[in-house]
């Protein structure tokens, strides 16, 4: 790993890595060109995960350029966030990264208790962990799905993810009253305490989500479609991934041991038992088998959760709900969400408005590479790598 | 060998087709109009305005302190005060909304006004069919069609207005026995003026200066 | 990891011609940060990465912060003739502070596993001198992070590769983050109008619009 981690010279400032070199095509009669397609894929294609455009240009099949265009869904959160009290920005969050708002949520308490320096206790922190990991299998099952879409597998493999995302999203509902939007976590706490018997629902739907695991694996992992689409594709080197400040599942399947939960060990994931799963080639299907091992290492995280969980009070005393005015100074605060590091960057004045609110988003941030990785691939293998990166327009947007 | 992974999926989904006929397991839709998904108890969609009693004009628990107004992050409730008091459920004297606007096309159902509310006044509702041609005036809920009773909070929410019912009750009660104390404290007073009025030489009885202990909460 | 004092006297002693300040931070999170001067900014930034104790590959997180002209007050109790006698008599000192646009960067290591440090770029003004060096050469991951500053703030990063707007459309003009925005004036029917929205409704239908 340390040879891979070697910093650049430092005279070599200039010259950022890339994956490729783009040729210019030479034609038979000596001269350099021949005929280029530019295509704008978005913001209105299927493959595109949303509204999103890539504008890529073609020589034959082949990706020779490709630009990413972004905006689509822009909608100022950072200052709309600034212009309300910090209480009021949490339901924002929720529609940042619309598949995992309970880890949303989760990032931006996080920086607001560094700002202020609430300490939630120990029964919300288990509530927290217990969340953010039900988060992350309904992430990465719906991405294994997306995934699978784009490579062709139209509905079937994507159904099944959703039918058991659904068995999550009723416990989500049943704990906070909404199935996508939470909004449940509170600055020094959570919102509600479990309802009676949530844990007994919680456990028996882990049972099946392995269950669950097994079949997926079972047909997908050695799948022989799967295999030829994914491996080799969107290689993306380590040196790269860290200079492109890559997070998440995609760093680590390029074979950089950085998990945040083992990093910063926010909240109290030091007390879990649990493996940073690694890959070695960097390629869509590492990308892919990443997020597979990484659901079975949630699932291990859960079951210690749903085993350990305390009784006591949820909400930090200190916590108010009305006129909460943090002292003035600035925190910045990150977790890793099931997409890569999402951080939280405030400054206060001391006022009931943040002065500044920025957030790290990482989709957006991953796709600084999405030109390297397709430079020689063709515009099928394009639309598997942009799938594996895994990105949801609401954040890369904001 | 080639083709297999499509004979493999192939058998698990007929074993979901055919196992959805028999297996309430495999089976993970309803047919919605007809069947309905039973609501979770902690469901929300739309705030709505609790009363007491039966009449929504004087039960209305909402003093129309604002302060979900300004909570709110998409600003989707228009409050305008009420220029006249109304008792309250404790008897206090407090304003009533002469409006009370929620856009529920803008509202999204976020739950801060319930949080931020001190008077337990705006809860959330579980009806979620809004479904309406008129695009502005059919979305834009006023004062009577927010206003719902108790009881059918109570019905939706039955832990969560239980909790809330048993908090008010105490701060009624404690509402009350204080009412009826400084009642009594008035009256006493009134009493032993009047007999140091009826006497030239007041006595001090042993008994006054009576103050009646507020009773235990 | 070091103390950002003990960094800053290091840098102090690499680069003896760079300005460095540290602004502390009295928020719990103790994340006091480092002022750079953007002559030395790019060196600086890059003993930053190279160094063998430091070595801050990974570039998190560059926010972009508009800080407005403000006057601030400092009171200061000074010794004084007053009719004869000494008395303590309290001074107020107002120092205008020009406003200018900041680059932060939280700077972290993945083959050390610490940080974070954090730098702050600052422009000499909010109007015509609004250049800071990018660090864009150092870090990719800064890339489009920094053209999103340059969009919604209107910092412009020298040596950047490709600084052009990210999120709002080409013919834009204005820079929305900016704390003095003012939204252009183009009203939607709104329901519900109240407080600026009324003002705004009331401009545009007359007295049409009421409570």
């Amino acid at each position: 790993m340390s040879e891979l981690l070697e910093a650049p010279a430092a005279g070599s400032v200039t010259a950022a890595p890339r994956n490729y070199e783009i040729l210019p095509k030479p034609t038979d009669d000596g001269e350099v060109g021949g005929d280029l397609l530019e295509v704008a894929m978005g913001p209105h294609h299927p493959s595109t995960h949303g509204v999103f455009r890539m504008d890529v240009v073609l020589d034959g099949e082949q990706v020779v350029k490709l630009k990413p265009v972004f905006g689509y869904l822009h909608r100022n959160h950072e200052k709309i966030a600034e212009n309300t009290t910090y209480l009021a920005s949490m339901p924002y969050t929720d529609r940042l990264d619309y598949l995992c708002s309970m880890t949303n949520n989760w990032a931006y308490a996080l920086s607001v208790e560094r700002l202020t320096g609430l300490q939630p206790p120990e029964r919300a922190e288990y509530i927290r962990v217990i969340t953010a990991e039900l988060t992350r299998l309904v992430n990465h099952t719906c991405l294994v799905g997306f995934l699978l879409q784009d490579m062709g597998a139209l509905g079937t493999p994507l159904m099944y993810a959703f039918r058991e995302r659904e068995i999550i999203l009723d416990l989500f509902e049943s704990l906070t009253g909404s199935r996508m939007m939470c909004n449940y976590m509170r600055f020094g706490g959570c919102r509600v305490d479990l309802p009676v018997g949530w844990l007994d629902q919680a456990r028996s739907a882990l049972d099946g989500y392995e269950e669950f695991l097994e079949t997926f694996q079972k047909f997908l992992t050695e799948n022989e479609i799967l295999v030829a689409r994914s491996q080799g594709i969107g290689v993306l080197p380590p040196e790269l991934a860290i200079s492109a400040s890559i997070t998440g599942p995609m760093l680590r399947a390029s074979g950089v041991n950085y998990d945040l939960r083992k990093v910063d060990k926010y909240g109290i994931y030091d007390r879990f038992d649990f493996r940073v799963p690694l890959g070695d080639h960097g390629d869509v299907y590492d990308r892919y088998m990443i997020r597979v091992l990484e659901m079975q290492e949630s699932v291990k995280i859960l079951r210690q959760a749903l085993r350990d969980i305390p009784g006591g009070p949820i909400v930090d005393p200190k916590a108010k709900i009305r006129g909460f005015r943090p002292k003035a100074g600035e925190a910045y605060g990150r977790i890793e969400c099931p997409k890569g590091e999402l951080g939280f960057y405030l400054i206060s004045d001391g006022s009931p408005n943040p002065y500044r609110y920025r957030v790290r988003p990482p989709s957006l941030i991953n796709l600084t590479v999405l030109e390297d990785m397709c430079l020689g691939q063709t515009v099928a293998d394009a639309v598997i790598i942009l799938g594996s990166v895994d990105i949801v327009l609401g954040e890369v947007d904001r | 060998m080639l083709g297999e992974g499509i004979i493999k999926g192939m058998a698990e989904t007929a074993r979901n087709f055919f196992g959805s006929y028999h297996d309430a397991d495999r089976m993970t839709t309803v047919q919605f109009p007809e069947d309905r998904i039973p609501a979770k108890e902690n469901a929300r969609n739309f705030p709505f305005l609790v009363f007491d009693g039966e009449d929504p004009a004087k039960g209305l628990r909402c003093v129309a302190c604002q302060i979900c107004e300004k909570e709110c992050p998409p600003k989707c409730i228009y409050i305008v005060k009420d220029t006249v008091k109304k008792p309250d459920y404790i008897g206090k004297l407090q304003f009533q909304p002469r409006v009370f606007d929620i856009d529920v096309s803008v509202c999204m159902s976020c739950q801060i006004c319930v949080e931020v509310c001190p008077f337990e006044a705006i809860k959330m509702d579980t009806d979620y069919e809004f479904g309406t041609a008129d695009r502005f005036g059919g979305l834009l809920l006023n004062k009577q069609r927010l206003a719902k009773p108790n009881t059918y909070y109570r019905k939706i929410h039955a832990t969560e207005a239980a909790e809330v019912d048993e908090r008010l009750a105490a701060e009624k009660a404690k509402a009350e026995a204080k009412a009826k104390a400084d009642a009594e404290a008035k009256a006493r007073a009134a009493a032993t003026a009047a007999a140091a009025k009826a006497t030239p030489t007041p006595v001090v009885s042993p008994t006054a200066p009576a103050i009646a202990p507020a009773p235990a909460k | 990891m070091e103390t950002l004092d003990q960094i800053k006297s290091r840098i102090e002693g690499a680069f003896p011609g760079a300005a460095l300040q540290i602004i502390p931070n009295e928020s719990a999170a103790q994340q006091p940060s480092l002022v750079v001067d953007n002559a030395s900014a790019f060196a600086v930034a890059r003993w930053l990465r190279d160094d063998p104790a430091l070595r801050l590959d990974y570039c998190s997180n560059v926010s972009g912060v508009d800080w407005l002209p403000a006057e601030t007050t400092t009171k200061t109790k000074v010794k004084k003739l007053v009719n004869g006698v000494e008395q303590e008599v309290e001074e107020v000192t107002k120092t205008a502070r020009p406003g200018y646009l900041e680059a932060v960067y939280h700077l972290y290591s993945m083959s050390l596993k610490h940080g974070p440090v954090i730098l702050r770029l600052r422009t000499l003004d909010r109007a015509e001198q609004n250049q800071v060096p990018s660090l864009t050469p150092l870090w990719r991951g800064a890339e489009f992070q920094e053209r999103e500053i340059y969009d919604l703030f209107g910092i412009r990063f020298d040596g950047h590769p490709d600084l052009r707007r990210i999120l709002m459309w080409d013919g834009f003009v204005d820079h929305p983050m900016r704390k003095d925005y003012v939204e252009p004036d183009d009203y939607d029917y709104e329901p519900t109008p109240h407080d600026e929205v009324l003002e705004k409704a009331q401009k545009h239908q007359g007295t049409e619009v009421s409570a």
